[in-house]
């Protein structure tokens, strides 16, 4: 089971409603007493993955990796609709410091495809209708000093996006993807992070609020390497990103944190998976989302897989929510699976609060009004979770972004 | 001179089978400059009438009135009346995960004084006054009462005290759960602000301890939801001989 429990400590549960891991693969291995496996997670996803759409039949929402998103809300990526609907723009500017180059490039070019494999329709259908890709290059042995940045907006209609980061060895740098903008957009993102380089790589989905947007991550940490990914998620109508991490050699790290803020209507939902395949790497998984008003809606699934091969693995995923009105929905579901005993360590956690009237009553007899109180709450639970980003510029940057949501939202 | 004025204040919650009356008809002047203890056996209401000043939405008053200064204090929102001046020591402080103390304080001074304290001045006396109350300066990092002990969620109430500068304060408990050593360094604190003359004080207690410490003008014995006796200091001395039993057999608590 999941380790589910109510932050405050108060009764007021209200309608939250946190899953639970029994729906998909049971937490087995060292420590939990369990050694059944209800599910594999590679069970759960019902297709093999494949670069074609038509390798995976339309969903209709009761599969374990669509049950909770709401299909009719995709804008046709998941059923075809989309890939004939009419195409919309994309303006993207860029900040490339010196050496980095970002190429655009047509489908048949032989980077594409090999930090991962589409696992799901819509990262098919994204894959399968894209019309040209972008390849952004940091050399071998650059240190970057200014991050690379990309920023997005979408001007409406339908776009399919590749986007292809190569991290060559021993290479350092800090990647910002900033989306903004209204649209119905679907992507593969590929972070190649070469032998002992070291990738952060930062997703920003600060889209207005009637924007749909669904986007499998695929990392590739390289033999001592070291991937951050960092995801932020405030906008659109319907989120759903896949971040996956893989290890092409041993000695590898990867981090992902998130942070989320679900505000009435929207439904933004983070899938992780972690394939442990490699001895000796490790990995670190910290999401936080905050929800307020009706029918906002988060869900987190988190798949950590340590095959047989993962000798030495060391992993813990975290996920917390914080709940700031009634109405509001969270799905939660840590999951880890263990094919070894020979492992450093394994954990994870999964807690769901609610900001409640005492809380609210406490900071108020202070002097603080409601709003400001929510705020400072939902602030500093935020930031918690920025401090482990170690990345000073992009810490900023994000508190920024939190601000101006919190001015806005609360 | 600040007065509240609490006339007739009848206050009800909502139990299982319905509202159930609490306060039935409170009758209290509080003055700045005056310290008022109100004692009385456990149940009896001195926490709702607490709470009920400060505006807890538990609580539904359903009759008489309370004015601070003239102003109608029921009709103003909790953090107006903080802003107002009245502040509530709570007997159980809660947790507020996330929130720093250094960021809660400074928020809480922004709203009640209506400015953010200019930083240098703010930090100093934010450490003076940490310091008086000898809690480690490390707790300005930790968050609102998230894993205090019971003394030191007390040290933290009357912290605020301290920096908020009410013009009524309103102390639930505060000796309860504190060792003589703590219960002394708090009372230090409360007469602090009490000897600026500027603050009137309704010190609630079940216990004649801290009335070592803390001299009131005058003892109001609390029974059933109201107060049934009031008298000057040595009104203190006699419960703490005779108890509350004479009150709670004659009174009309339940
Ligand atoms: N939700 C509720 N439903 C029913 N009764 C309640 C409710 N909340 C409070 N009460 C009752 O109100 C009465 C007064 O409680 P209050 O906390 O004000 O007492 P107190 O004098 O502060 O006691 P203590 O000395 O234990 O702190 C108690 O009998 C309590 O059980
Ligand atoms: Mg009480």
């Amino acid at each position: 089971m999941a380790d589910v429990q109510n932050t405050t400590g108060s009764t007021t549960a209200g309608s939250i409603e946190v899953g639970t891991a029994g729906a998909g693969a049971q937490l087995a291995g060292p420590g939990t007493g369990r050694a059944a496996v209800q599910q594999p997670i590679d069970a759960r996803v019902a297709v093999k993955p494949s670069y074609d759409v038509n390798d995976f039949p339309v969903p209709h929402g009761r599969e374990e990796d669509w049950r909770f998103t709401p299909l009719h809300r995709l804008g046709g990526l998941h059923d075809g609709t989309a890939a004939t609907a009419e195409r919309g723009e994309d303006k993207v500017e860029f900040t490339l410091p010196d050496g980095v180059t970002a190429e655009t490039v047509g489908r048949e070019d032989a980077r594409l495809g090999k930090a991962g494999t589409p696992v799901d329709r819509v990262a098919a259908q994204a894959f399968s209708a894209f019309e040209q890709a972008l390849v952004v290059t940091v050399p071998k042995d650059a240190v970057l000093t200014e991050p690379v940045k990309i920023d997005v907006r979408a001007e409406g209609g339908v776009r399919f996006a590749h986007v292809v980061i190569d991290v060559k060895p021993f290479a350092e740098a800090v990647v910002v993807l900033n989306h903004e903008g209204t649209g119905t957009r679907a992507a593969n993102v590929e972070l190649l992070v070469g032998d002992g380089a070291k990738l952060t790589f930062v997703s920003v989905q600060d889209w207005d609020r009637d924007a749909v947007h669904v986007a499998q991550h695929n990392a590739l940490v390289g033999r001592d390497a070291s991937f951050k990914s960092v995801v932020v998620t405030f906008g659109g109508d319907l989120v759903r990103l896949h971040p996956r991490v893989n290890y092409a050699g041993p000695g590898g790290e990867a981090e992902l944190f998130g942070l989320y803020f679900a505000d009435a209507g929207q439904h933004l939902e983070h899938r992780l998976i972690i394939d442990h395949d490699t001895p000796h790497c490790r990995s670190n998984v910290a999401y936080k989302g905050a929800l307020q008003g009706q029918d906002a809606h988060a869900v987190w699934v988190g798949d950590v897989l340590i095959r047989a091969a993962a000798l030495g693995t060391d992993t813990y995923e975290l996920n917390r929510n914080l709940v700031l009105t009634d109405g509001a929905r969270v799905d939660s579901i840590p999951n880890l699976e263990i094919e070894t005993g020979e492992i450093v360590g394994a954990g994870h956690a999964s807690a769901t609060g609610r900001f409640d009237d005492e809380q609210l009553f406490y900071l108020m007899a202070r002097g603080i009004p409601a709003d400001e109180a929510r705020r400072l709450v939902v602030r500093g639970f935020f930031a918690e979770l920025l401090q482990q980003i170690g990345v000073a510029e992009v810490q900023e940057q994000l508190m920024e972004k939190i601000e101006t949501e919190l001015e806005s939202a609360v | 001179m600040a007065t509240l004025e609490i006339r007739d204040l009848h206050v009800s919650v909502e139990a299982e089978n319905g509202p159930r009356e609490i306060l039935k008809g409170v009758d209290l002047t509080v003055k700045q400059g005056e310290t008022h203890a109100i004692m009385g056996p456990n149940g009896s209401g001195k926490s709702t009438l607490a709470y009920s000043l400060a505006g807890h939405p538990k609580y539904t008053v359903t009759g008489g009135s309370v004015l601070l200064d003239g102003e109608d204090v029921l009709e103003m929102s909790v953090d107006e009346r903080a802003k107002a001046g009245v502040f509530l020591a709570m007997q159980y402080p809660v947790e507020v995960p996330g929130v720093s103390v250094s960021n809660f304080l400074r928020t809480a001074a922004t709203a009640v004084r209506g400015e953010a304290p200019k930083l240098r001045l703010w930090v100093k006396e934010v450490k003076e006054a940490m310091a008086a109350l000898q809690m480690d300066p490390a707790f300005a990092e930790r968050n609102v009462n998230e894993g205090f002990s019971g003394g030191e969620k007390k040290r933290h109430e009357i912290l605020q005290l301290e920096l908020l500068k009410p013009k009524i304060a309103i102390l639930d408990e505060t000796d309860s759960g504190l060792d003589v050593d703590a219960l002394r360094i708090v009372s230090e604190g409360i007469n602090r602000v009490r000897s600026t003359g500027e603050v009137g004080t309704l010190l609630v207690t079940h216990y004649t301890r801290i009335l070592r410490y803390i001299q009131p003008d005058y003892v109001h014995v609390f029974a059933g939801g109201r107060i049934v006796e009031s008298g000057g200091a040595e009104l203190a001395d006699k419960l703490e001989n005779e108890g509350y039993e004479a009150y709670v057999k004659g009174g009309a608590s339940e």
